[in-house]
C-alpha cells in the first residue's frame, strides 16, 4: 500500500478535482492519496466524486482558516 | 455500464471552449465518460496553437477584452487551455472531430492536433455517443 500526496494550494477549480482523480487513476485498491488544498468548492466536491466513483474518504482536515486536506482510500 | 457526459463544441469562443473543457474535466474527474464533439467554429481551435486563439463570446473589443479576461484569468490562477486539454487525455477522454467541417473548412488533418483526436464523425456519431449520455451539451 502505497501513499501518494498531491498539493493543490492555490490553484482553481477544476485542478483540485482533476488531479485527485488523475491520483485516483494511477493508485491501486488499497492505496491512500491525500490532497490538500485551498480551493472552497473543491473541499466539498471531492468528497462528491468519491462518492460517486465509490472510494472512501478516510478524512477531511481543515488546517487554517482556508487549508484543507482530504484523505482518500481507493 | 459508466454515465457519460458528451459536449458539441460549436463555438470556438475562448469563454465558451473554456466552459467545455472545464464541464468535460469536470466530468471526467466525477468518474464519468467524456466525449467532445468539435465543429464549426469548435474545430478551429483543434488546430495546431488554435486552442486559445478565439475571440471572448461577448466584449472582446478587437481583442483588448479578450487580453484583459486573459490577464485576470492569469492572475486568479486559471490553467491553461493546453494544460485542461492534456488532463482530459490523460483521463481518457475522446475527442471527435467534424469531418464535414473540415471540408466546408478545407482544414486538412495535418493542420490539426492530430495527438489528441481519437475519432473523425459526422451527426451520426455525435447521435451515438449521446443516446446513452446523461449529460449532453451544445456549446
Amino acid at each position: 500500500m502505497t501513499e501518494t500526496n498531491i498539493d493543490v494550494r492555490g490553484q482553481t477549480c477544476p485542478v483540485p478535482l482533476v488531479e485527485c482523480r488523475k491520483a485516483v487513476k494511477k493508485a491501486a485498491p488499497g492505496d491512500e492519496i491525500v490532497i490538500l488544498g485551498t480551493h472552497p468548492a473543491s473541499k466539498k466536491e471531492i468528497p462528491m466524486a468519491c462518492e460517486a466513483m465509490g472510494l472512501e474518504v478516510v478524512n477531511v482536515e481543515e488546517n487554517t482558516d482556508k487549508e484543507w486536506k482530504i484523505r482518500i482510500k481507493k | 455500464m459508466t454515465d457519460k457526459a458528451v459536449i458539441v463544441v460549436h463555438s470556438g469562443d475562448l469563454d465558451k471552449i473554456y466552459s467545455a473543457m472545464i464541464v468535460a474535466n469536470g466530468a471526467l474527474s466525477m468518474g464519468m465518460d467524456a466525449s467532445l464533439f468539435f465543429t464549426f467554429w469548435g474545430l478551429q481551435c483543434l488546430k495546431k496553437n488554435g486552442l486559445d486563439k478565439g475571440p471572448l463570446s461577448r466584449m472582446n473589443l478587437l481583442g483588448l477584452g479578450k487580453w484583459m479576461v486573459k490577464s485576470r484569468m492569469k492572475k486568479a490562477n486559471v490553467v491553461s487551455l493546453e494544460k485542461l486539454m492534456e488532463d482530459y487525455k490523460e483521463l481518457g477522454g475522446k475527442v471527435i472531430a467534424c469531418e464535414m467541417t473540415m471540408e466546408i473548412m478545407g482544414i486538412k488533418p495535418e493542420q490539426l492536433n492530430l495527438e489528441w483526436i481519437d475519432e473523425y464523425g459526422a451527426v451520426g456519431t455525435y447521435i451515438m455517443e449521446a443516446k446513452d449520455a446523461k449529460i449532453t451539451l451544445f456549446i
